[in-house]
């Protein structure tokens, strides 16, 4: 490797002396089949289409397996499903209920390992994510939940409530398996059966979440898994007998939902998109800024709707910061997800890959300067490299838009009022993050930043208990915590 | 320097010290134990790991015999295998350092000697001065000093400031130590502010601790010692080093610190010019992991000489 400093202008030479030797984890007694069927009343069955879709590993184009495509006739099997589950599940004593949920807990923590390696296969986090941040919070809302099944009159403090019958809940890609059990586990703690549509290219891990379900006994009917792409979930979304909706992904599908069930009697969560400001003053602890604002970008690859995807800085400090942002870019180890030591990993889709990209172009476009850590990429697969824009106005499009990929936009500030003016200035609601060695600084920011949640000298902490979701174009509705369990819930008076 | 900016300099030097946010600093510390290394990487590492080592014995029981067998074992670590690396250095009581000298002259291992009232640094400056003037005479290449955390916790920075000056006046031309004593500072924000204040000192290597206090070297304490070592190299282009102590016991633990000084400071620093570990117990537990990588099954510990 050349001298660093000459080619990258680094005072530091972040190079080959000791290198890493590959570290991957072994997949090959992960079972995955060939094909997926459709997980409707407890049992797999092919969909009436009889149409299957591939299902690739980003990081290498290799077809994984083919996963069938659920049309109406099969959505309409779930919901009837699931109805009928409903009957027998909210028969139940509520102890009961919370014994299945602790039971599918368990099994999953049991299997833990190996649906950490599925995720990052079908979905391409690196299994540094999905075995650490992932499959831990996937166990700890499960337990959570189940911990509420047979304490639910605490929970909405002595007043009547009634479960609302089968729940259509509809995920995104970016973290697949977390958000099915964000999903399924406030749903069946409140006595309600769920039909579950993952996103069209991360379905494996619901699939084995179903074969889950199956071999603890939960009833049959309870959890249905629908698999297929956009038509399939406005299917589910619209169907007669679903009385709650719940959905996260993009705000353009989450108004086009809006629309389709107004009027409807279904109640409805949004999770959507976000724009977050992470704002660092000039007296934050700045090497933990670095930290916080490299976690809140560049995890998951950026494919985080709570993002930390437009850095605010003090003008006074900005020069040092992006100087020790880019040095800290430099080791970010960019490849195989499923090798241990792999900090960044494959874009989702080349769908995404090419949003990025022409994102990425705009911001070139209009005049902002770009800096991409000198890595290199592996040759198939879909890759981006961790990038930075400086020079960015609150009119560039990538100071407005969702990005939902590994590249931050930064803009300066000068004083703590407009900081609070350009985070708020934005269309979206979900989060924000604030690092400042002063607690009562933190505390003046959090009451005037308009967002779900504001982080403080951290970001991207989430607990079960913590209710999480938006304001503005980001959503409604909260889920985690006591919040979370009342959209699952008809509250009388 | 009239009085009044002797004074006045350390005190911006603690004024201007950046603060260090606890929790956010021991989630990156701790990050780094989690990079997998295998094979030829780790042993590329806990080689590299045994060339850092100041192969130390501090204790009031040493004798010249203790220091002679030391003294052997940092020049050839493992005696059925020449080719692993001899030690950076040994570290002695300044009494013990003629007998370093005799045992080690014409080879590459260096001879530290802890100084200045070690290891609480509580004498007159003129015979913690006199102490160091004595072990550079003995023979001693480095001077591991003492900080006076009674004077820097009461605020008396100047005082440490020019203490830690003179004695790198008075160690010539051997490398000079400055022992921070982390342990007994109490919070990153001040680890951060005694480590900016050694440097601007003079300090060659700052340290973490004496090994005689709990708790000694840890991963949030080395990684604010690294990056003040960061700011200053940013700011002059002067290289200092970073010698944790004390509580490093495992290989694994040393192949985290190696990772650590990787992705912290960058090649440069991955050299006993700029790093080192300041151990006893560690050198076995490297010797018994390279050597299960070579064979393939774990030796007993008898099979590694004591010292």
């Amino acid at each position: 490797m050349k001298d660093a400093s000459q080619t990258t202008g680094s005072l530091f030479e972040f190079g080959s002396k000791w290198d890493y030797a590959p570290a991957p984890e072994a997949r090959d007694w992960v079972k995955i089949q060939s094909r997926y069927e459709l997980f409707i009343g407890g049992k797999f069955v092919a969909p009436h289409s009889g149409r299957y879709f591939p299902t690739i590993s980003p990081s290498t184009e290799e077809v994984l397996a083919e996963v069938a495509e659920a049309d109406d006739t099969d959505v309409d099997a779930a919901v009837a499903a699931a109805e009928e589950a409903q009957r027998a599940w909210i028969a139940l004593r509520p102890g009961e209920r919370s014994k299945y949920l602790f039971r599918l807990a368990r099994a999953v923590q049991e299997r833990s390992r190996e649906l950490a390696i599925l995720e990052s296969l079908d979905g391409g986090k690196p299994i540094k994510e999905s075995r650490d941040v992932d499959l831990p919070l996937v166990c700890a809302h499960l337990f959570y939940h189940a911990g509420w099944a047979d304490k639910l009159d605490l929970a909405f403090q002595g007043r009547a409530y009634r479960p609302l019958g089968v729940a259509g809940q509809i995920i995104p890609w970016n973290f697949p398996l977390l958000m099915a059990a964000w999903k399924i586990a406030p749903a069946l703690a409140c006595g309600n059966a769920v039909v579950l549509k993952p996103a069209e290219t991360t379905s494996l891990t619901a699939l084995h979440l179903a074969r889950i379900c199956q071999e603890i006994e939960l009833p049959p009917g309870l959890v249905n898994i629908i698999t297929g792409a956009g038509a399939t979930g406005a299917a589910l979304a619209s169907h007669p007998r679903v009385k709650k909706v719940a959905f996260t992904g993009s705000t353009e599908v989450g108004r086009r939902i809006q629309a389709a069930t107004a009027g409807s009697g279904k109640k409805l969560t949004l999770e959507l998109g976000g724009k977050a400001a992470n704002i660092v003053f000039a007296d934050a602890p700045i090497d933990q800024a670095i930290e916080g604002i490299i976690g809140a970008i560049f995890f998951n690859q950026g494919h985080v709707c709570c993002a930390g995807s437009r850095l605010l800085v003090e003008e006074s400090v900005a020069g040092e910061l992006i100087e020790k942002l880019k040095d800290r870019m430099r080791t970010l180890r960019v490849g195989d997800p499923l090798d241990k030591n792999t900090d960044i990993g494959a874009i989702n889709s080349e769908a995404q890959l090419k949003t990025i990209e022409g994102l990425v172009k705009s911001g070139e476009e209009e005049g902002a300067e770009r800096w991409s850590a000198p890595c290199e990429l592996p040759g198939k697969g879909f890759w981006f490299s961790p990038t930075i824009f400086t020079g960015v106005t609150s009119s560039h499009r990538i100071a407005r838009e969702e990005i939902f990929g590994p590249v931050l936009s930064v803009l300066t500030f000068r004083t703590a009022d407009e900081a609070v003016e350009k985070a708020n200035n934005t269309m979206y609601g979900l989060s924000a993050g604030v690092w400042t060695s002063k607690g009562s600084k933190s505390f003046w920011m959090a009451q005037r930043l308009r967002a779900g949640v504001v982080w403080a000298n951290t970001f991207n902490k989430f607990d079960p208990s913590a209710p999480f979701g938006g304001l503005k174009e980001s959503g409604f509705g909260r889920e985690g915590g006591r919040q979370g369990l009342s959209a699952y819930v008809e509250i009388d008076g | 320097m009239n009085a009044n900016t002797a004074v006045h300099v350390p005190a911006t030097i603690i004024a201007s010290a950046p603060r260090i946010d606890r929790v956010m600093v021991e989630e990156r510390a701790a990050s780094f134990s989690k990079r997998s290394l295998k094979k030829a990487s780790k042993v590329r590492g806990l080689r590299l790991a045994i060339s850092m080592m100041d192969l130390t014995s501090l204790e009031g029981k040493d004798t010249a015999g203790k220091v002679e067998a030391l003294c052997r074992k940092a020049l050839r670590p493992l005696d059925r295998d020449p080719s692993v690396p001899s030690c950076a250095a040994v570290c002695v009581y300044p009494n013990l350092v003629p007998v370093a000298k005799r045992e080690l002259a014409g080879t590459s291992v260096q001879i530290a000697s802890v100084a200045t009232a070690f290891p609480s640094g509580l004498s007159p400056l003129s015979i913690k001065l006199d102490d160091v003037r004595r072990a550079v005479d003995f023979g001693a290449d480095e001077i591991d000093m003492v900080i006076d955390r009674g004077a820097f916790l009461s605020g008396h920075y100047a005082k440490v400031f020019d203490e830690i000056a003179a004695t790198k006046e008075a160690s010539g031309k051997a490398h000079l130590k400055v022992i921070l004593e982390t342990g007994e500072l109490g919070s990153y924000d001040l680890v951060r502010a005694a480590s900016d204040l050694a440097i601007a000192a003079g300090a060659d290597f700052i340290k973490t601790s004496t090994g005689k206090v709990q708790p000694a070297a840890t991963p949030g304490v080395v990684l604010v010692m690294l990056q003040a070592i960061a700011d200053h190299y940013r700011k002059t282009g002067i290289k200092i080093g970073m010698k944790p102590a004390g509580g490093v016991r495992h290989a694994k633990q040393a192949l985290a610190y190696l990772v650590m000084v990787k992705e912290t400071l960058g090649d440069d620093w991955l050299s006993p010019h700029l790093f080192r570990f300041g151990a006893s117990a560690l050198l076995n537990d490297v010797l018994l992991q390279l050597e299960k990588d070579r064979l393939g099954v774990y030796h007993a510990d008898d099979d590694f000489s004591r010292d």
